[in-house]
């Protein structure tokens, strides 16, 4: 059967670690990873500020992120396309069809999940720890590192869903990644393409390999969790 | 914290901007054709250029239509097209230059083995009308069309008008199917339905050894089903900033002898024929004929590949 077939090749390609396998899976990797840690680094200090205080217009803010957490991929990818190209107001950087380009994509699709999660992790934590830490003589910035170390079980839980939709993502590395062979080309832009040229077998080898990234990325970050929890 | 986040983020974007700069290997960003991409040629042409050159060949497979399209606002270095008539426009408006025609073969009407309409040994207009009567029987899809204004479609528009018909009329009708997609989406989805399609022949022979299609080539080597291919820079008159210099060395390697032997073996181990012909020298020595009457008739701008006037000095290119 040509099913089985194809399969038991892409099996072999990944075994033999194919080289162009190896080198889109790294750059897979590298750019969701990159965009997770931008988002990372830029929402968690939003969630704390959302989570720990009150404000009018906050209700606005949360709902914001919120909603954007949904938004369609080839939309997000289309906006920063007209964004990006050089009639678009940042043409002149050229980042159009290069990695920078779908790391800022990645970014910006990741940044509402990270915000969201973590806010409500933030937001569950008992607010007396804050006060705790203070009486006993923490300044305001070691105040919220303690309140994020309680929600730190929220947070990574949020951190591993944002890599998985970056990682998984086609619309934006389409759009604006233009698969471009040895600079762009990423897990799904690559399957999409590759599928078109029938090339199957190296289709199924790239598919298997962003499944099981996922998977294993997902159930390894939970078995920590749970270790963690049981040492308590 | 939202400081420290601002300080890394800034510091991380310098380093990379000033890395791109200095350091990283020089880069030309092309737009492509799927044809030439999905048959694996470009592959093989890009191993070859970046042996021999510190250049890195950036691919973009995309339609004519896009592909032109994006050259002309500036975002590719070059692009690497088979319309001839959105070429014309291309060069005439001034956003091209110095184009040269590279490589050709033959556009086929693809169709299941049975052939239910009963187009074998017609010519092509013939063969068109055939489908259009028996698709009119038919409840289901009887033509997958492109339907992206690649180079492909482009051709198979004027097909359909030199058979006589009203192409937008004709692509409402529901036996025709307007989304096929790239060239190797629009082949699947033609053995899916057991139906007819206009397909490049270096693509088709591809897929059909790989035994990923049963379709059979129906029709072929017609002087109207004629494809040349042809690469164009983009103007450095006009965006400065593109990559010109190595965008000619690019140039002068796709002509050399070298490369138009490699165009012309191209897959000929694996599929017993080649999938493109080289077409500077026929186009140099006037033969075969008469097939160099047809690509002159076909892609030639007043009677040349590149009138003068947009050549912008690169007259080497045309000895």
């Amino acid at each position: 059967m040509e099913m089985l077939d194809d399969i038991l090749k892409a099996f072999q390609l990944i075994i033999q670690s194919d080289q162009r396998i190896l080198e889109i899976t790294l750059r897979s990797l590298f750019v969701s990873g990159v965009a997770t840690f931008f988002a990372i680094l830029w929402g968690i200090p939003i969630a704390l500020f959302l989570g720990t205080r009150n404000f009018r217009g906050k209700f606005v803010i949360k709902s914001f992120f919120n909603t954007m957490i949904g938004i369609p991929t080839v939309a997000l990818g289309l906006i920063l396309f007209l964004i990006f190209s050089k009639a678009g107001p940042l043409g002149l950087f050229r980042l159009l069809y290069s990695p920078g380009a779908i790391i800022i994509g990645e970014t910006i699709l990741i940044l509402p999940i990270i915000v969201s999660f973590a806010t409500t992790a933030i937001e569950s934590v008992d607010p007396e720890i804050m006060n705790l830490a203070k009486t006993l003589g923490a300044s305001e910035d070691q105040a919220l590192f303690a309140v994020l170390k309680e929600a730190l079980d929220g947070i990574v839980v949020a951190g591993i869903a944002s890599f998985n939709r970056a990682i998984a993502e086609l619309g934006i590395a389409l759009i604006v990644g233009g698969n471009i062979a040895g600079w762009t080309e990423v897990l799904t832009t690559a399957i999409s393409n590759e599928t078109a040229k029938g090339n199957i077998e190296l289709s199924i080898a790239l598919g298997i390999i962003l499944l099981l990234l996922v998977f294993g990325i997902t159930l390894a970050s939970l078995a920590i969790n749970t270790l963690r929890r049981r040492r308590k | 914290m939202l400081l420290t986040a601002t300080i890394t983020t800034t510091i991380i974007i310098a380093g990379t901007f000033i890395y791109l700069r200095y350091f990283a290997k020089k880069r030309l960003i092309i737009s492509t054709t799927t044809s030439l991409d999905e048959t694996g040629l470009l592959g093989e042409i890009k191993k070859a250029f970046e042996e021999k050159c510190p250049i890195t060949l950036n691919f973009i497979p995309v339609g004519t239509g896009i592909a032109i399209e994006q050259a002309k606002r500036g975002e590719m270095d070059l692009t690497l097209v088979h319309s001839p008539t959105l070429e014309k426009t291309f060069l005439e408006q001034g956003y091209g230059v110095c184009r040269k025609i590279i490589a050709y073969n033959f556009f086929t009407i693809i169709g299941p083995k049975e052939d239910p309409a009963g187009i074998g040994q017609l010519n092509v207009t013939e063969a068109l009308k055939r489908i259009v009567e028996y698709g009119r029987t038919q409840t289901r899809k009887v033509w997958i069309s492109r339907g992206d204004n690649s180079g492909t479609h482009q051709k198979e528009q004027n097909l359909w008008k030199i058979a006589g018909y009203n192409y937008t009329l004709l692509s409402k009708e529901t036996w025709y199917e307007g989304g096929g997609g790239k060239m190797g989406d629009t082949l699947f989805k033609a053995e899916e339905f057991s139906a007819y399609a206009l397909s490049d022949t270096g693509t088709y022979l591809k897929y059909f050894k790989d035994n990923r299609i049963s379709l059979q080539a129906l029709i072929t080597e017609e002087k109207v089903l004629l494809n040349v291919y042809s690469v164009i820079a983009v103007n450095p008159m006009r965006y400065p900033d593109i990559n010109f210099n190595d965008t000619i060395t690019f140039m002068r390697f796709l002509i050399s002898n070298e490369t138009q032997q490699l165009i012309e073996n191209y897959g000929k181990s694996d599929y017993g024929r080649s999938l493109f012909y080289a077409a500077v020298e026929p186009l140099k020595q006037n033969s075969p004929q008469p097939i160099v009457q047809w690509i002159k008739d076909y892609a030639y701008f007043n009677e040349s590949e590149c009138p003068q006037e947009h050549r912008c000095g690169q007259e080497d290119l045309y000895d």
